[in-house]
Parts: structure tokens; sequence; C-alpha cells
């Protein structure tokens, strides 16, 4: 089975978020990058998948060269080339584009994705990308297993989730526990050296919905404190004050 | 010209972020002159249900009453949704975030050719083109994005508008969806859903456990707590990892993001993915036995002490006030 994985690369979760040049672009300096952690889970799976039934997989990133590293430790985890379309990824629609055509021409059984990127949290580009392409797509799916052409999903729900049936190929944006998240070991590290990484050129530049400007939230107050042994107290805040209750 | 809402329904009730997203386009309509609100409804459900979506701001409700429509198939839903668009003649697509919407809302997009934005917190500003305020980085910031297309999509965030209650009844009108087999090539064949509980992402108070409450036999209390309340319970992460609560009760970076306007955190530390996915709640209660945990710096009210203590005492507290 031939697999692509879709990842972003994306500030580390622990990071602090700031702007710069008047709020008009993400401020790096001093901020750790990772692959996104639902797109760590895809990735988890599709090696767990690709070790199954053999054949190859593949890891795919639309972003700058700066976006290597990243590629290099998705193919340390165990994928076996990379590709990286070499542009900065402007908005959902673009990237869903960029993927499409890429995913075309490689002629994919299964596409897996996060459920969103931890940047933007569209929570998109699966779902056009299957527009594009003529193929089903699922998201958020938190269990996959592939028997022959069929494959079994669990796909969450608010407050549950349903159990669903599709044939390949299909495209899926995953979230745990889908997979236990791998880390590389000293041989993948090193394999990951050698794997080919091809940086390819975007195939259109058209945009839909461009973010212009960033805003912080309004920083927040200092914690009233309540007595415990007065909690009573706490409840005519809630009520009076925050007139949340 | 008019505003179409995409609404979600469960257990015969239309939800109520899907009651925001009518709301939301009420307000739009308002101020950009688009018309009408018309709603669409998928599967089985009662009339007088739809017409009460009028309450919220909608003047009619499409329904697309064919039953295999019930059960949210992705690709079916996105192509009903697509003929009621080209049907009314509307240029933007409002709808609440959820599971299915999401999924929706992005075929949707390449199939009408419309920008979409996720994540909308308020509404859009069309004095110099049309920019919309989106929440980014689970919450962290928010960026205004310009949105170049004509026809439009806005997946709105809960909380983003005052729900309307006083409209009027709306008109519920049969809409004939053309469906193919292709649609239904996924087949949905079992649905496990928590019924007659508060749901954790539409819930107005969430009541939340983490690995300080020990174990899970000590969920009574926080289950106790949530029912004078009438909320939804949650947990941070490594419970549900562990197995002491259900999966889709997580809360968090990786979890679900809630934005209640009551979330009661009790024996969480407070890490920043855990906050990441609690950062749009209106108000924070922490109750943690350690001065010095992070939470405490994200909240508004906390109650430094052992939650085995506190939490019964809040419990006969809210009881004799409520
Ligand atoms: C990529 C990534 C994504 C993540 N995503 C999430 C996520 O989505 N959601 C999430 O929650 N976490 C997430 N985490 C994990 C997160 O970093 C924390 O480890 C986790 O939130 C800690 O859970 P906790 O607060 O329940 O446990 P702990 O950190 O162990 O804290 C327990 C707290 O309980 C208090 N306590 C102990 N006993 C009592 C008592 N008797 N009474 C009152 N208080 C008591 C302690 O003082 C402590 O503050 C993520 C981590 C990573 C790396
Ligand atoms: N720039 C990108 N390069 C590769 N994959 C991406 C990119 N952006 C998003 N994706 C994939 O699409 C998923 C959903 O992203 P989003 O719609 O931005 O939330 C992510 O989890 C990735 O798998």
């Amino acid at each position: 089975m031939n697999i692509l994985v879709c990842i972003t690369h994306v500030p580390d979760t622990t990071s602090k978020i700031q702007f710069t040049d008047n709020n008009t672009k993400f401020d790096s300096a001093g901020v750790q990058f990772i692959i996104g952690p639902y797109d760590d889970y895809a990735l988890a799976r599709a090696v767990e998948l690709r070790d199954q039934t053999g054949g190859k997989l593949t890891v795919l990133n639309v972003g700058l060269a700066e976006s290597d590293p990243t590629l290099r430790k998705a193919l340390a985890i165990g994928a076996d080339e990379a590709i990286r379309v070499n542009s900065e990824p402007k908005d959902s629609f673009f990237v869903a584009k960029q993927i499409a055509h890429y995913a075309k021409e490689g002629g994919y059984d299964l596409i897996l994705m996060g459920r969103e990127s931890i940047d933007f949290n569209g929570g998109m580009v699966h779902g056009m990308v299957g527009e594009l392409l003529g193929m089903p797509s699922f998201s958020p799916v938190m269990k996959l297993d592939v028997e022959g052409t069929t494959v079994k999903m669990a796909r969450e729900i608010e407050g549950g989730k349903e159990m669903l049936e599709a044939s390949l190929p299909l495209i899926a944006g995953c979230q745990e526990p889908i997979a236990e998240w791998k880390i590389p070991n000293m041989r993948g590290i090193m394999s990951a050296r050698t794997k080919p990484l091809n940086v390819v050129e975007p195939v259109t530049d058209e945009t839909q919905a461009v973010a212009t400007q960033y805003q912080l939230p309004p920083a927040k107050g200092a914690v009233k404190l309540v007595d415990k042994d007065h909690v009573e107290e706490l409840v005519k805040l809630l009520k009076n004050e925050a007139k949340v209750l | 010209m008019s505003i179409l809402v995409y609404i979600e329904h469960a257990e015969g009730k239309v939800k109520k972020t899907s009651l925001e997203a009518v709301s939301f386009a009420n307000a739009l309509a308002a101020k950009t002159g688009e018309g009408e609100v018309v709603a669409l409804a998928l599967g089985t459900i009662g009339q007088d249900e739809l017409a009460s979506v009028g309450k919220a701001g909608a003047s009619k409700v499409l329904h697309g009453s064919d039953d295999r429509l019930t059960a949210g198939v992705i690709q079916a839903h996105a192509s009903a949704v697509a003929q009621a668009f080209e049907k009314v003649g509307a240029k933007t697509v409002v709808l609440a975030k959820s599971s299915l919407g999401d999924a929706v809302a992005a075929r949707l997009a390449i199939k009408i050719n419309a920008a979409l934005v996720s994540n909308v917190v308020e509404l859009p500003d069309t004095s110099a083109g049309y920019k919309v305020k989106r929440s980014i980085f689970t919450g962290k910031a928010f960026a205004e994005t310009e949105v170049t297309t004509e026809n439009k999509i806005l997946a709105i965030k809960k909380n983003a508008v005052d729900l309307k209650t006083d409209g009027g009844d709306a008109t519920v009108e049969t809409f004939d969806v053309s469906l193919s087999d292709a649609d239904f090539a996924s087949k949905i064949t079992s649905t496990e859903r928590a019924t007659g509980e508060v749901l954790l992402p539409e819930a107005d108070i969430v009541v939340s456990g983490g690995r300080g409450l020990k174990g899970p036999e000590n969920w009574g209390m926080i289950e106790d707590l949530a029912k004078t309340l009438g909320a939804a319970t949650g947990c941070s992460k490594p419970v549900s990892d562990i197995g002491w609560r259900p999966h889709h009760e997580h809360v968090g970076q990786t979890g679900v993001k809630v934005a209640p306007s009551l979330y009661i955190a009790i024996g969480i530390s407070g890490a920043i993915q855990h906050l990441a996915g609690v950062n749009s709640s209106k108000c924070i209660v922490v109750v943690n036995k350690d001065p010095e945990a992070p939470f405490f710096k994200a909240a508004d009210y906390g109650i430094v002490g052992d939650a085995f203590e506190v939490v019964p005492k809040l419990n006969e507290a809210l009881k004799a006030e409520l």
C-alpha cells in the first residue's frame, strides 16, 4: 500500500505565541518547531500500516526550507521519502491545491493527515483535498484498520464516536488514540540522512483567505482566592460578580 | 439573496451551537443586507422543532427529510448543502464548528468555490473589503483574515454571538436533495453516543478533573457537582490516557476545545496544553492543593485546598444557593 502523510511544521505546544512587524508576522525567535501533534499520530499509524502491508510511505509538507529538519524527523520515524512543496503555506486552499496535485501524481492508496494544524486550527485541508481528488474524507478519525481494500474507522463525534466503513483510496484526518507517537531511534536518524527529500515547486498561487494581521488576547487579571473553609463565598462571587450561575 | 445556515440536530433537537450560527447569520444579514436567513436541516426531525429555529433568527427552514441523511454522512451532507446553496442563491454559508460541520464545510468550500474561514469569533468587518477575525494557535491568538472570493463559508466558534430568542416561527419547506450512490460510498455501521448527558463541546458549564483526583473511583464527587450545576464533565489528557475517563472528555490542545461560561478545574495542574483547550471560557475556577499550580495564573477564582475536602462542600453550598 502506498501511503501519503501530510505534515505541518508548527511551534511546539509549549511555545509562547508572539508577533512582530506590527503584528503582521509570527515571531519565531526562540521557538522550537515540531511535527504537528495530530500529524504525528497520522505518521505513527502510517508507519504501522506500511510495516504491516509493505509498500511505500511518503511525507509531504508545504513550506519553506526551515521545514526540512521536521521532514527529516519524519523520515527518521519511518517514512521512506519526503516531498517539500517549496512555498510559504499561504492559506488552507493554497495548501490543499498543492497537496491534491502531488497526491494525484503519486497515486496513493491512503492519505493521512492530522485532524487539524495547531497554528491555524482549520481542520479543513483534508476535506478540501478529498473534494479536489473526488475521494472520500473523514475526520477526526481515532481508529483506522485496513483489511484488503476495506477501511474500518472510528470517527469522534460530540459526546461519542461512530464506526465507519469505506473503501480505499481515502483520506483521513487523524487524532489519538489511533496510534502511539513514535520516537526516532538511532538507526532511524542515521538512515534519514540518506533518504530522498525532494523539493518541488508550487503548482498554483491561488489563495482565498489570507491572514493579514494578528492579535493577542487581553491579559488576564489576577486570580481571586477564596478560603477553603468559606466556599459559600465562591458561590456568591460566581452568582453576583461573575454572573455565571 | 439570502444567507444559508447548515444546522445540525441530535436526539430530535436542533443543536444549540447551530442556533448560535443562525443568530450569527441573522446579525450578519442585518449588517451586509444579504436578505433573509434560510436554514437547512437534513434527516428526520420534527416540523415543530424546525419551525422554532425562527426564534434564533431564520425566516425559512429547508428540510431535506431523506432518512439516509439522518446519520451524518459527510459526502452526502456536503452535496446537499451545495444544492441548497444553489437553490436559495446565497453567497454566504454559516455553520457551527463541530465534528461533522468541519468535515462538511471543507468539501463544500471546493464544491461552491468559496473561501472557508474557521473559528470565526465576531461579525466580519466589511468597511473595506471583507475581513474576518478568527481564533488561531488554539485560542492563544487571533488573526484578521482577508477574504477575496465572492462566495464565503464562515464556521463559527461557540459564543461568537449572543443567542437570539425573540424571532417568530420559521416556515418549513421540504427540500428534495438529489443524492447519488457515490454520496453514500461510506457507511456508518454504528454510533456510540452518551445520551441524556450535557455534551462537553456545547456545555455552558464544565466541571473537569485531573490526575489530582487519584483514581476513577473518585469521580463520583465530580459528577455530583456537575449534576448540581447542569454541567458537562471533562478531564485532563493523562486522565483519559490511563482510561479513568472516556477519550471524548479530554480537554485541551489535543482534545476538546471548550468555551463555556464557567469552567471548574479540579486537581489539574494547568499545563499550557490543557489551558489551550479552555482559554476561551468566560470564567475559570481552579481548585488545587498546590498554591503554585500554574492554573491559578489563568484563573478568575481559586481555592487552595484538598479537592476531597473542598468539592463536597462546594457542592453543598451550591445546592443551598441554586
Ligand atoms: C503535545 C502535547 C499535547 C498535550 N495535550 C494535552 C491536552 O490536550 N490536554 C491536557 O490536559 N494535557 C495535554 N498534554 C499534557 C500536559 O502537558 C500535562 O501533562 C497534563 O495536562 C497534566 O495533567 P494533570 O494536570 O491532570 O496532572 P498533573 O500535572 O499531575 O497535575 C495534578 C494536579 O493535581 C493537584 N492535586 C493533587 N492532589 C490534589 C488534591 N487532593 N486536591 C487538589 N489538587 C490536587 C496537584 O497539585 C497538581 O497540580 C499534552 C502534552 C503534550 C506534550
Ligand atoms: N503546510 C502544510 N503542509 C502539509 N500538510 C499540511 C499543511 N497544512 C495543513 N496540512 C495538513 O492538513 C491537516 C489539517 O490542517 P488545517 O486544515 O490547517 O487544520 C494538518 O494536520 C496536516 O496534516
